[in-house]
């Protein structure tokens, strides 16, 4: 697929999939995330792949966690309260080291909230919505190109360490239409040795599992898993800085959030206003070092979220708490206008100047 | 262009079908004094006709939708005043169907009276950037889905292919063939080509019934 092709945010993500070599897909629809469901449910047939509307979210993550145990590529979709229900699952994935690609095309809630995109759900796919010690490796699409983009790097990542990689999108990047060329160089997938094939009587039996009947080894699991964790915060955080290099009053803002952002930035720029834009990618790991960098430089930092303030922590942490953070921010699927964005810039300025 | 009594806009998902009922509306406007648009989009509940809802009331266009449109409660409606469609012969309509045979079922309970009547249009809206309908067979199969769902028969095609807003004159002129593959296979008249009005500008000249448009405004940039 060399030409370029129009496509929704969430179509781009199934499509992304397939080309990355996923041939099972398992969810149960929600808005707005049900064009994935629906894209997978057109093509997976024509390609020998399964498509399977399961009864239930949580059916759906166990037959991910089915799949994955077997070694292959595997994917679920759902939003916010979908992903709730999904997040016993995502812990036994991580109890057990298994790769998935989880996607959050986030809407307004809690409960049931609203069909509206909305970036609430940071804290749970930061932190864990499930039980116990874990992490997801968490990837934050601006685009609809990105969103093809992290999809495969999503499966490569999930592989690579076995583990969950999340994207986490919302419902305006899910529904928009935006052209994308799937031209992507993609790594060949890893050999699995790990994962439950049949021994073939060339080997002992692998076992895929999370519970731990000793304490010691169970410890031990623990502190080898975070020691994975130690080397992906070292080597895979991912932002976009956008004129941050003389910039006193910076933005922090992912998904959707950062392009209202940019415009904003931009309309500060054109009236002498020294404003930047850190866009983090992944937000697990969250980009600490780009952010260590605004330390001693920037004079305010504006986190800019469809929440009622949940990244601004990591903006916190990451600065040390060395730079003053004010937070931007609409909630229940409404989004911030560029103005609103800018005014708050203009603000920031002005305190800065005192 | 000459309308019909009923003009009725089907298409796979996302092929550009609310836009071109948005400006059909307008155009038809031009020419009778009582006109509607109604979205019986049963699919989508995003990117709706009510998008455009000051534009219709500032022309004086009857929008005939869904009291849930563009609203949180998340169920298939179809609005309660759409009989008007068919009870009301002096009425002009533009109907906006939702997408693929999904859609089209809405217009099942219509299509009796719509077929008796016999004074409608049915277009399929077309775009060959769209990834499940790269080439004429994909289209025709979701065409005969659509017909099947509708109980009704397509009378023409709309061309309105495009990459939203990296959409060149060459990109609709590199569909030309496209097209007339569709209107070969299917049989079926092409009717009209749509475009951006400042793409369109481009098209004049090398392509028939151009269909200039003024696009519903995006959410973000």
């Amino acid at each position: 697929m060399a030409e370029k092709v129009l496509m929704k945010g969430n179509e781009a993500i199934a499509e992304a999939a397939i080309i990355a070599g996923c041939r099972h897909y398992f969810g149960y629809p929600i808005t707005p995330q049900t064009e994935i469901a629906a894209y997978m449910a057109k093509r997976m047939p024509k390609i020998g792949g399964v498509f399977l509307q399961a009864e239930s979210e949580i059916a759906a993550i166990n037959m991910v966690y089915g799949t994955s145990s077997a070694g292959k590529r595997v994917m679920t979709s759902s939003s916010s309260p979908g992903i709730s229900l999904k997040s016993e699952g995502i812990s036994y994935l991580a109890g057990a080291d298994l790769p998935a690609l989880v996607v959050n095309c986030q809407r307004g809630g809690p409960g049931l909230g609203g069909i509206q995109p909305s970036q609430s759900d940071y804290f749970q796919a930061t932190r864990g919505g499930g039980h116990g010690d874990y992490h997801m490796i968490v990837l934050a699409p601006a685009s609809v190109q990105e969103m093809a983009q992290l999809t495969i790097r999503g499966f490569e990542l999930a592989d690579e360490y076995r583990m969950t990689a999340m994207i986490l999108a919302d419902g305006t990047i899910g529904q928009m239409m935006e052209p994308v060329s799937f031209d992507f160089d993609i790594l060949p997938q890893p050999e699995k040795p790990w994962a439950a094939t049949g021994t073939q009587m060339k080997r002992t039996h692998n076992i895929i599992n999370s519970l731990y009947l000793s304490p010691e080894v169970l410890e031990q699991k623990n502190i080898e898993r975070f020691e994975k964790y130690d080397a992906i915060c070292e080597k895979e955080a991912l932002a976009e800085e956008y004129l941050t290099d003389d910039a006193e009053i910076v933005i922090a803002a992912f998904g959707i959030a950062a392009r209202v952002a940019k415009n904003a930035v931009n309309a500060a720029r054109a009236e002498g206003i020294k404003a930047g834009l850190i866009r983090p990618i992944t937000l697990w790991p969250f980009p600490v070092k780009t952010f260590a960098k605004t330390i001693g430089k920037a004079k305010e930092i504006i986190s800019v979220e469809l929440s009622m303030g949940q990244m601004i922590e990591d903006v916190r942490l990451a600065t040390e708490c060395k730079v003053p953070v004010s937070l931007t921010k609409r909630v229940g699927g409404m989004i911030p206008s560029p103005e609103e964005v800018y005014a708050a810039i203009k603000a920031a300025a002005e305190r800065a100047g005192e | 262009m000459d309308y019909k009594r009923i003009t009725l806009l089907c298409g796979h998902y996302g092929s550009g079908k609310t836009n071109i009922a948005v400006n059909m509306a307008m155009d038809l406007r031009k020419q009778y004094e009582r006109v509607a648009v109604a979205d019986l989009d049963i699919v989508n509940p995003y990117f709706r006709t009510l998008d455009s809802r000051d534009d219709f009331e500032h022309a004086g266009i009857r929008l005939i939708v869904s009291a849930y449109a563009n609203s949180n409660v998340d169920i298939p409606a179809l609005p309660q005043d759409m009989y008007a469609l068919t009870d009301d012969p002096a009425l002009h309509a533009v109907v906006d169907v939702g997408g693929d045979d999904r859609g089209a079922y809405a217009l099942g309970r219509l299509s009796p009276a719509i077929r008796a009547e016999n004074n409608y249009d049915m277009f399929l809206v077309i775009n060959k950037y769209r990834p499940l309908t790269p080439d004429a067979e994909s289209t025709l199969e979701i065409m005969h889905e659509i017909e099947s769902a509708a109980s009704l028969p397509f009378t023409g095609i709309i061309n309105n292919s495009n990459l939203a807003v990296e959409t060149t004159p060459e990109t609709v002129l590199n569909s030309v063939s496209y097209a007339e593959e569709v209107s070969r296979l299917s049989g079926l008249p092409l009717v009209l080509t749509s475009a951006e009005a400042s793409v369109a500008e481009g098209l004049y000249g090398k392509i028939d019934n151009v269909f200039p448009m003024h696009l519903q405004k995006r959410p973000v940039e």
